[in-house]
């Protein structure tokens, strides 16, 4: 198998991490699930930092983001499927 | 695979515990005793004087944390003897005494009514002659899961929680069933996930325990000092950058180090000792990373395995440190710091059970006697755990 440019964590998950350096917009994306070794593509629509992560589908303002096929916060913008994901639209649902 | 038939060949001090180093150690009880003891080193080679900030006017529980990070200190198997230097006769007989349980030897001196000048002298001479006596020691066959091996990350992102932490969580996975002693801590990192923690407790009241130490460190540290919404300290800007977004994230990514299979038997104060027997257990501690591997190292741990993904570069004077990352671009920017490079796991080269023995390799050569990066570039941080401030 070659090398992913993705990783995620669980089936459920929504978001997926990138693992290599310089990504750019517009890459087609091999993507892994680590718990069950399945593989899918996907195209990043930005210049993405190694562990930052991605959106795997579609998510609206106020969705749940899973992770590890756990909750870990929330959107605060909308964000398209491929779209950098991080502090500038997501958040913790703690404070 | 069974493991319970490796061997390192460590020394097996007066007590049944198994060292992996074999430190002469001159002990200031308190700061203004860290001088003499820092010229004792200086005199005599081979010694090694740990220097601290604190040790006067402290009182009630945050004592009894001082006295209990000294005595576990100079108690931990890695230290062959011990020099105790205070500058009054009553706290440092307190903690000489307390590493005397232990069997092994103990000197102690105090400076007032002496001086710096003659107690260098004097503990100089007990200390040349530990140095003979311990260099003579020899090492003997031990088993592997006879050591204590401590975990805790730092400079977490991403990569930690696909790689270095879950290759930690494997090795667990592998030697605690055969008898290994292992801890976690990190109480303001398991923030996100308590409820999971909750849940890999051994029994009720482990998990209790847990819980009511979590929830005391939540009223009385983040609720009782939080300024503001805590989303630019927990994840750390550090973290941030290597992509973590929440604290829930970064926490599901620690809890990665307990492995699939591990259940913790006992919640531990910082730096207590471990007394339920074999197994794993949780520590209450700072998530800073010098702190926690010296309250780990006062319980008794031997070596400390070290999850890193943007690069922590934290040692301990007494306990060698295991670095571990998956990060490609810190192996690439500072892969001087790293032991065990993992980067084969984000690539689906290397898996997670092949990652886990790599690090039980590495564990067994550090125990027989390979220096780690953090040693080899002389990091010792000896930084103490403080509960308020002293009278």
């Amino acid at each position: 198998m070659s090398k992913p440019h993705l990783l995620a964590h669980d089936a459920k998950d929504n978001v997926g991490v990138v693992v290599v350096e310089g990504l750019t917009a517009g890459t087609e994306m091999l993507c892994v699930v680590t718990h069950d070794n399945t593989d899918f593509t996907l195209t990043t629509n930005h210049d993405i930092p190694i562990g930052h992560k991605v959106a795997l589908t579609d998510l609206a303002e106020g969705e749940t983001i899973i992770k590890y096929g756990e909750d870990i916060g929330k959107m605060v913008a909308a964000a398209a499927k491929g779209d950098h994901v991080h502090t500038h639209n997501m958040k913790t649902k703690r404070w | 695979m069974s493991y319970t038939n490796r061997t390192v060949k460590a020394w097996r001090r007066e007590n049944g515990r198994v060292g992996v180093r074999n430190h002469v150690v001159i002990l200031p009880v308190d700061d203004i005793s860290n001088a003499a003891c820092e010229a004792v080193a200086n005199n005599i080679k081979g010694t090694m004087a740990i220097p601290h900030a604190y040790g006067r006017l402290q009182f009630g529980a945050d004592l009894d944390l001082h006295f209990r990070t000294m005595i576990g200190t100079g108690s931990n198997p890695n230290v062959a003897a011990v020099v105790v230097i205070g500058i009054e006769p009553g706290w440092t007989k307190i903690i000489a005494d307390g590493i005397r349980e232990t069997g092994k030897p103990v000197a102690e001196f105090s400076i007032e009514q002496n001086g710096d000048i003659k107690t260098i002298a004097d503990a100089s001479w007990k200390a040349k002659e530990f140095v003979h006596w311990a260099t003579e020691l020899q090492k003997e066959d031990c088993p592997l899961t006879d050591l204590w091996v401590s975990t805790k990350c730092g400079e977490s992102d991403t990569t930690t929680g696909l790689s270095s932490c879950p290759t930690v969580g494997n090795m667990y996975d592998k030697l605690i069933p055969e008898g290994l002693y292992g801890v976690f801590g990190e109480t303001s990192e398991i923030t996100g996930a308590e409820h999971i923690c909750r849940n890999r407790a051994a029994n009720d009241e482990a998990g209790e325990k847990f819980m009511a130490i979590f929830k005391e460190y939540s009223e009385n540290v983040i609720f009782a000092h939080q300024t503001d919404d805590l989303s630019d300290s927990q994840p750390t800007k550090g973290n941030i950058l290597g992509g973590l977004t929440t604290i829930e994230e970064k926490a599901l990514g620690n809890l990665e180090k307990i492995g699939r299979e591990c259940t913790y038997i006992d919640a531990l104060q910082a730096a207590e000792s471990p007394e339920k027997g074999a197994g794993l257990y949780f520590m209450d501690t700072s998530s800073a990373a010098a702190e926690c591997v010296v309250l780990m190292a006062a319980a008794g741990y031997v070596i400390h395995t070290f999850p890193t993904g943007q690069g922590n570069v934290v040692g301990n004077p007494i306990v060698p440190v295991i670095k571990i990352s998956g990060n490609p671009r810190t192996l690439r920017t500072m892969g001087e710091h790293i032991d065990v490079d993992v980067t084969g796991v984000l690539t689906r080269e290397q898996t997670i059970d092949d990652a886990g023995d790599a690090l039980i390799d590495m564990i067994e050569r550090t125990a027989n006697g390979r220096n780690t990066a953090a040693e080899a570039l002389g990091h010792r941080e000896f930084s103490m755990t403080k509960l308020y401030r002293s009278a």
